[in-house]
C-alpha cells in the first residue's frame, strides 16, 4: 500500500514567500536542490506568419506569433507522456529548474522535477508563456511588424480561448496528438477548462486548481481597480508609453491589490501581524510590515511585468466563460478526460463554491472527476504553497491516468484478499 | 501486498454487485471497499467522502472521489444515475438519515446499506446490567467520542423499510466474520441490506 506521508503534520519545508521574490505570488526557493530539473533555457516557436495569421476569438487576425516555452523531462517514443503546465496571471514559461546565473527556480519548481508531482522522470513537461504576455510570447510589448514599433494598444483584444489556441499550435508543433494532462491554477485552471471544452479529444486528463468557470462580479471588481490604477498613471499615456517612463506606480498599485486578494486574513496576520517597523513609507503610513510587503511586491513587479500585458490578460480572465453563455454541463458533454479539481479552504478570491460548480457539471455529464477542498490558510496563494497535499493528489491522479493509458504507470496497491 | 481473509461484509457486497456496474459509495472512507469492487468486479466507481485525509487515501488507490458532505444531498445527480449506491457504515453517521436514504434510493437502482446492530446481545447486556452506553466490536466508540448519530437495530431498519415501502431484496448478517442466520437482531453485530424503492420479487 502506498505510504501516505502527507498525513504527517505540515512541515515548514514550504518556505515563506520571499519579499525579495520576483516571481508569481509566493514563489518558492527550492530548498532541496537535488530534485531539480537543473539548468534550462526558454525555447521559442514562431508561427502564424502572414498570410497565415491566427484568427482570434474577436475575428481579428494576429501574426506572426512567437511562443516562449520550456520543456522538462523526455517525450517517450509513443509521444504519450506530455503534460502541459498552464501559468497564472503573472507567470511565465519558466516553470521549473534554473536559468543560468539565477538564484531562484521557476514558479512551480516545487511541483515539477524528478520525483515531484509532475515527475520529469516519467513525464514530458511543457510550459509556455501565454499570448498577450510579456515573457517571450507575443504581446502588447512586442514589435508590431506593420509599424516597426511596439504594439501598445494596437495589440488586438485576446481571450483565454486565444491563449489556448496558441498552446494548441505549440503542441501541434511538438507533434503531440494527445496530452496526458493539462494542469494549472487560477488563470491556469481557466486554460485547463478551455482545453477540456475546446479540444476534448486532445487530452486524457485535466488538473483544474483554484479557479472558476467564470469570474464573479467581485473578481472582476478587483481586476478593474487594478486596471484603473494603471490607466490613471500619467505615464501610461493610453498604452503608448514604451521608450519613455513606465506607468510603474499604477502597475505597482494593481499588483498590491492582487496580493491582498491572494492572501487570507490568517496568512496575513501570521506573516505581518507580529510587530511594526520603525521606518514609514509615507506620512500616513503606520509602518506596518504589510505596507512594506505590498510596496516591495508592487515595486518588484514593475521591473518584470508590462502594464499593458496586465490590462490585456486581466481582461481575458474577466471575460472568460467556460460555459460560453450556456449551462456548464452542456459544454462538458462528451468529455472523456479524467478531471481533478482542487480548491483551498481559505481561498476567498476563488472560493471552493466556484470549484464545486465545475464539479457539479462533471457530475451531471458523468465526467470521471475527483474533487478535494484542501485545508489551507494560505488563501489563493495556496495553489503555489500547499505543495505536499497537491503533490500527493496530483501524483496519484497522474499515476492512474498513466496506468490507464499505458504510460510508465504502475498499478495501485489494493489489499490482497484471499477469496 | 498482504493476504488476509476477506472481511465477510465485503464478501456479501461483492456477491451482490454485478460485474461492470456503476457504484456510488457514500462515505467511502479510505476507499478500501470501493477499490476492492473495482478490482474484483470492474465496477465504475465514484466515492463521496467528507474527510480530506481519507480522500488522499482514496486517490492513492486510484479512485475518483468528491470531497463533500453526503448530508447535503445528491441533488446534482439525476434519478437512477448509478446501478448501486452504497452506504456502508456511514448510514448511522449522517444527520438526516431519512433524506440521505431517500436520495440514495432515487439516485441508485439499488442501495446497499450496512450498519452496526444496536440490539446485539452484547449491547443489550451492557445497557441492562451495567446501565451504560454499549461499547462493542461493531460499536467501538465511547458515548462522548463517536461518529455515530443513529443507534438502530436490525429490526428497526426492517420496520423502517416496510413503513417506507422500501423493498428489502437481500440481507446478510454477521458477527466477527461469521455469518448469522438465526435471530439476527439478537446475534449479529452488523447487518447489510440490498434494498430498492421498486417492487420486484426476490429470487
Amino acid at each position: 500500500m502506498p505510504v501516505l506521508n502527507l498525513l504527517a503534520k505540515k512541515t515548514n519545508r514550504i518556505t515563506q514567500p520571499s519579499n525579495k521574490g520576483v516571481g508569481t505570488p509566493g514563489q518558492l526557493i527550492d530548498s532541496e536542490g537535488s530534485n531539480s530539473v537543473g539548468i534550462g533555457k526558454t525555447n521559442y516557436f514562431h508561427f502564424a506568419s502572414p498570410p497565415n495569421e491566427l484568427t482570434l476569438e474577436t475575428g481579428e487576425r494576429l501574426g506572426p506569433i512567437t511562443v516562449a516555452y520550456e520543456i522538462y523531462g523526455r517525450l517517450n517514443d509513443q509521444r504519450s507522456n506530455a503534460i502541459l503546465i498552464l501559468h497564472a496571471l503573472s507567470g511565465d514559461a519558466h516553470a521549473a529548474g534554473f536559468h543560468k546565473g539565477d538564484e531562484k527556480p521557476g514558479w512551480w519548481d516545487d511541483m515539477i522535477g524528478p520525483g515531484k508531482a509532475f515527475d520529469t522522470n516519467k513525464f514530458f513537461i511543457i510550459c509556455s508563456n501565454v499570448l498577450g504576455g510579456c515573457k517571450g510570447t507575443t504581446g502588447p510589448s512586442s514589435i508590431n511588424p506593420s509599424t516597426g514599433e511596439k504594439y501598445g494598444l494596437d495589440f488586438p483584444i485576446i481571450s483565454i480561448s486565444d491563449m489556448v489556441n496558441v498552446q494548441k499550435h505549440l503542441v501541434d508543433h511538438l507533434k503531440i496528438d494527445q496530452l496526458l494532462s493539462v494542469a494549472g491554477g487560477s488563470m491556469g485552471g481557466m486554460q485547463a477548462l478551455e482545453w477540456l471544452t475546446a479540444y476534448p479529444e486532445r487530452l486524457k486528463s485535466a488538473i483544474v486548481i483554484a479557479t472558476a468557470a467564470k469570474h464573479s462580479p467581485q473578481q472582476i471588481a478587483f481586476h478593474e481597480v487594478g486596471r484603473r490604477a494603471i490607466m490613471a498613471d500619467p505615464h501610461w499615456k493610453d498604452g503608448y508609453y514604451y521608450g519613455g517612463q513606465l506607468p510603474a506606480k499604477g502597475l505597482a498599485v494593481a499588483r498590491m491589490i492582487g496580493h491582498i486578494t491572494y492572501m487570507s486574513e490568517i496568512s496575513m496576520a501570521e506573516k505581518f501581524g507580529k510587530h511594526l517597523r520603525n521606518e514609514k513609507l509615507h506620512q500616513f503610513s503606520v509602518g506596518s510590515e504589510v505596507e512594506h510587503y505590498l510596496y516591495n511586491r508592487g515595486n518588484h513587479f514593475v521591473k518584470r511585468f508590462d502594464a499593458n500585458s496586465y490590462l490585456y490578460i486581466t481582461r481575458a480572465i474577466d471575460f472568460f466563460d467556460a460555459s460560453r453563455g450556456r449551462e456548464l454541463y452542456e459544454v462538458f458533454k462528451g468529455i472523456k478526460a479524467k478531471v481533478l479539481v482542487l480548491a483551498f479552504k481559505s481561498d476567498w478570491l476563488y472560493p471552493a463554491s466556484q470549484s464545486k460548480e465545475i464539479v457539479k457539471a462533471c457530475k451531471l455529464t458523468g465526467v470521471d472527476t475527483t474533487y478535494c477542498e484542501i485545508d489551507s490558510t494560505y488563501g489563493h496563494d495556496a495553489f503555489l504553497l500547499e505543495v505536499e497535499e497537491e503533490t500527493h493528489l496530483v501524483k496519484y491522479f497522474l499515476q492512474k491516468v498513466s496506468f490507464e493509458n499505458g504510460v510508465a504507470g504502475e498499478e495501485y496497491g489494493v489489499m490482497e484478499y484471499a477469496i | 501486498m498482504q493476504s488476509e481473509p476477506l472481511p465477510l461484509e465485503y464478501k456479501a457486497i461483492l456477491e451482490w454487485v454485478k460485474r461492470g456496474a456503476s457504484v456510488l459509495d457514500l462515505g467511502c472512507g479510505n476507499g478500501e471497499l470501493l477499490a476492492f469492487l473495482v478490482r474484483e468486479k470492474s465496477v465504475q466507481a465514484q466515492g463521496i467522502e467528507i474527510d480530506e485525509q481519507a480522500i488522499c487515501q482514496c486517490v492513492a488507490r486510484g479512485l475518483s472521489v468528491f470531497h463533500e458532505d453526503i448530508d447535503h444531498g445528491l441533488s446534482d445527480y439525476s434519478d437512477q444515475s448509478f446501478d448501486y449506491v452504497i452506504l456502508n457504515q456511514s448510514f448511522q453517521q449522517v444527520k438526516n438519515a431519512d433524506i440521505v436514504l431517500a436520495e440514495a434510493l432515487r439516485v441508485g437502482r439499488e442501495v446497499i446499506v450496512g450498519f452496526p446492530n444496536f440490539a446485539h446481545y452484547l449491547a443489550r447486556f451492557q445497557i441492562f446490567f451495567k446501565g451504560k452506553t454499549p461499547v462493542t466490536p461493531s460499536l467501538p466508540y465511547a458515548w462522548h467520542d463517536t461518529p455515530n448519530l443513529h443507534f438502530l437495530s436490525i429490526s428497526d431498519f426492517i420496520e423502517y423499510c416496510h413503513k417506507r415501502n422500501i423493498v428489502i431484496k437481500k440481507s446478510f448478517f454477521l458477527k466477527e466474520n461469521r455469518t448469522i442466520k438465526l435471530y439476527p437482531n439478537l446475534l449479529s453485530e452488523i447487518g447489510i441490506f440490498l434494498i430498492s424503492s421498486e417492487e420486484r420479487t426476490e429470487f
